[in-house]
Formats: C-alpha cells, sequence, structure tokens
C-alpha cells in the first residue's frame, strides 16, 4: 500500500513537472437562468495588424454577476471571417494554442480575464489591417446571456495589459 | 544478501508478486521521470542558467548554417549575420500572443539598452512560409518600432533552421481547415560568432532578460 502510494505520487510529481498543460476548466453546469445583464465585459482590445497578416487577438475583463456559470462560445465581428475563443499555454519553451470548442467558462459571481500568456478571442481571417487607434465591433456570444455588443479599442501591436504587464510585469523598472 | 525490499516476501502468492514488481517498477520509472524533469526545468527556467561546462557542451548544440531570404528578396545566412550578435526567435505572423508580445518586448529591451542597443540584431523567422511571404514578414516585424529582420524560406530551408537551433514547431489542425503552429517561444542569443550565449525564455523577468542583452553586446 505504501508502495502504491508513492508510485502514484512520484508519477504524479513527475508528470507535473514535466509540463503541465493548464486544461481548461471542467464543465460547467448549464446556465439557464443568467440573465443577459449579468454578464458585463471591461477593457476590450486588441493588437494592431499588418496588411497580410491574417489574424489577431483580442483580449478583455468579463464579469458574471449572476448565480449561474455562463459561457463564452464565440462571437462575430465585421473585420474577420471567424471569431474563435482560445487559449495559450506552455508546455516546457513551447508554445501551444488551443481553440476552446466548448468556450469559456465565466464563473457565476466571478471574472475571466482574457489576456497575453492566457485566454484570448481569435479574430480569423481578417477582412482589413486592425490599426492603432481605430474601434472595432465585436459581438460576444454566450450560452446563458446571449449576444453582447462590444468594441475593441485597437492598440499597438506589441501592447500588453493596461495595469497588469502579464508574465513580464512582475518586473518594472525601477525608478 | 539483504533484500531491499522485505515486503515482497510477506506474500508469496505470484500473482501478488507480480503486482509487488510491477509497483516497484512504476515506482522506479516515477523516479526516472521526476530527476528527467527536474533536470530539464533547472536547464529551462528562467533565472537559472546551466553551470559553465554544461553551458559549454549545450552551445555547442544550439545555432549551425541556415539560409533564408529577408523582405527585400536577399538572403541571409549565418554566415552573412556574422559579426555583429543576435537575438533569433521563431514564430508566425498569425500567431496571436507570444509572437508580439516577444517582439515588442525585445523593441523595449532594446530601447532600454540605449546605445549599446544598436550592436545587436533582432532576427525573426517565420515558421509558415506557406502563409507569410518574405513581404508579409517585413510589415509585421515594422509594427514593433525597431529594426528587426524578419525572415522565411521554403519548408526546408525553414525546417534546418529550426533543426539548427533545436527549436520545435508543429502545424496543429484548427476548424474550417485551417491551422495554428506550436513553436518554441524562446529567444536564443547567439554572439558575433554565431554562437549560443544564452537563451531568454519565455517567462523569464525582464531584469534577467536585460541582463543577458547587456552581456551579449558588452
Ligand atoms: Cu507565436
Amino acid at each position: 500500500m505504501i508502495r502504491n502510494c508513492l508510485a502514484a505520487a512520484l508519477l504524479g510529481s513527475a508528470v507535473l513537472l514535466a509540463g503541465c498543460n493548464a486544461a481548461p476548466e471542467a464543465e460547467a453546469p448549464a446556465a439557464t437562468e443568467t440573465a443577459a445583464s449579468s454578464i458585463a465585459v471591461t477593457d476590450p482590445w486588441s493588437r494592431a495588424t499588418a496588411e497580410g497578416q491574417n489574424a489577431g487577438g483580442a483580449f478583455m475583463t468579463i464579469a458574471n454577476t449572476g448565480t449561474a456559470a455562463d459561457r463564452l462560445t464565440g462571437g462575430s465581428t465585421p473585420v474577420a471571417g471567424r471569431v474563435e475563443i482560445h487559449t495559450m499555454t506552455m508546455e516546457g519553451d513551447v508554445m501551444k494554442m488551443r481553440q476552446l470548442e466548448d468556450g469559456l467558462e465565466v464563473p457565476a459571481g466571478g471574472t475571466v480575464t482574457l489576456k497575453p500568456g492566457s485566454f484570448h478571442v481569435m479574430l480569423m481571417d481578417l477582412k482589413q489591417p486592425l490599426k492603432a487607434g481605430d474601434r472595432v465591433p465585436l459581438t460576444l456570444t454566450f450560452a446563458g446571456a446571449g449576444a453582447l455588443e462590444t468594441q475593441l479599442e485597437v492598440r499597438p501591436a506589441g501592447a500588453m495589459p493596461a495595469m497588469d504587464h502579464g508574465t513580464h510585469g512582475k518586473d518594472k523598472p525601477h525608478g | 544478501m539483504a533484500d531491499p525490499f522485505p515486503e515482497l516476501e510477506e506474500d508469496v502468492s505470484p500473482q501478488r508478486q507480480a503486482e509487488g514488481l510491477k509497483t516497484l517498477r512504476l515506482a522506479l520509472w516515477g523516479v526516472v521521470l521526476l530527476v528527467v524533469s527536474i533536470g530539464l526545468v533547472a536547464m529551462f527556467a528562467p533565472d537559472r542558467t546551466p553551470p559553465a561546462s554544461d553551458q559549454a557542451a549545450y552551445a555547442d548544440l544550439i545555432g549551425g548554417p541556415f539560409a533564408l531570404t529577408a523582405p527585400d528578396g536577399s538572403r541571409v545566412t549565418d554566415q552573412t549575420l556574422k559579426g555583429t550578435p543576435f537575438a533569433i526567435f521563431f514564430g508566425f505572423t498569425r500567431c496571436p500572443d507570444v509572437c508580439p508580445t516577444t517582439l515588442s518586448r525585445m523593441a523595449s529591451l532594446r530601447k532600454q539598452l540605449g546605445k549599446d542597443g544598436d550592436k545587436f540584431r533582432i532576427v525573426f523567422v517565420s515558421v509558415d512560409p506557406g502563409y507569410d511571404s518574405p513581404e508579409d514578414i517585413g510589415r509585421y516585424v515594422a509594427l514593433f518600432g525597431t529594426p528587426i529582420l524578419g525572415l522565411t524560406g521554403t519548408d526546408q530551408e525553414v525546417d534546418a533552421a529550426v533543426k539548427a537551433y533545436r527549436a520545435f514547431y508543429q502545424k496543429v489542425p484548427t476548424t474550417g481547415g485551417d491551422y495554428t503552429i506550436d513553436h518554441t517561444a524562446s529567444v536564443y542569443l547567439m554572439d558575433a560568432s554565431g554562437k549560443l550565449q544564452s537563451i531568454i525564455a519565455y517567462d523569464e523577468t525582464n531584469p534577467s532578460a536585460l541582463a543577458k542583452l547587456k552581456r551579449l553586446v558588452g
């Protein structure tokens, strides 16, 4: 018995160390009671793209003040052929980006932040370059709350979140 | 002779004994995996540089001959890059996250180096030549407000460059017959002779990355 536990613990830690693939959260209960007003999107933004670059990421914070979990399942925008919800993870020194086929859960009474190094809305098949300073309409679709209109603020290509510089921000230059 | 696992003898039924041995094997594999993982983490974790001796051996494994095409159509090889240190990174223009983040970070680090920022080149290699033409890459790298040499080539040329750097990329199918690309997110810092000096990991802190660049241009 002790050996079994030991083996499990060792294997467990080895797998964890070998690079855990931050899987999307487990299935949420179906959102049946979420009212449209319980979802709020703040600071939706995107990065400028170049001509010939046909995809771009969009980022934002989504808050759910409702009592049931909701799920961001997709969206649409006049500037792109397709909108997908993606997650980005690092496995060792390799970045992997995956579409979240079941969307992204926004827990009841909680928030989810889409930001570089994490979740993002992917604008695929861009019909025109996104120019810094532009505002781009984006309709997000939630399983419970339905459609929600937002406007992406297009920032420079290398922009990082305003208040949080992501994994690179623990070390802002001193004085 | 002392049995290192005397408990195994408590139960002599062949089946139970086989189970015991299986457990033992699993445990040993666990140890092996754990040791290998710790080694890899130690090697790649930010702010932890392999000891000098390992580093020398490691440095010889990364970098090597390549020949790619610049946005103006000119050919760029490891030989033509010699004489100036460079920071080289693999990605693709449709990458919404790691590539723009890394390129803007390199641009900002270069700015922080002041005059010394001109003493190294930033090189971005697209591993998506089917999508990114050299001209596309030129327009893409121009978004970051600092000189960046964008390169790509034929599939074979890109593969050879990726292999030379022991980097990795893989196309992953997505909805509608499209694909995304998993790729190495580290930035390789090569000295003026084309030899690896160090690596900036994706999640490395800025002071650590800046220190490495200072050493590169120092
Ligand atoms: Cu990338």
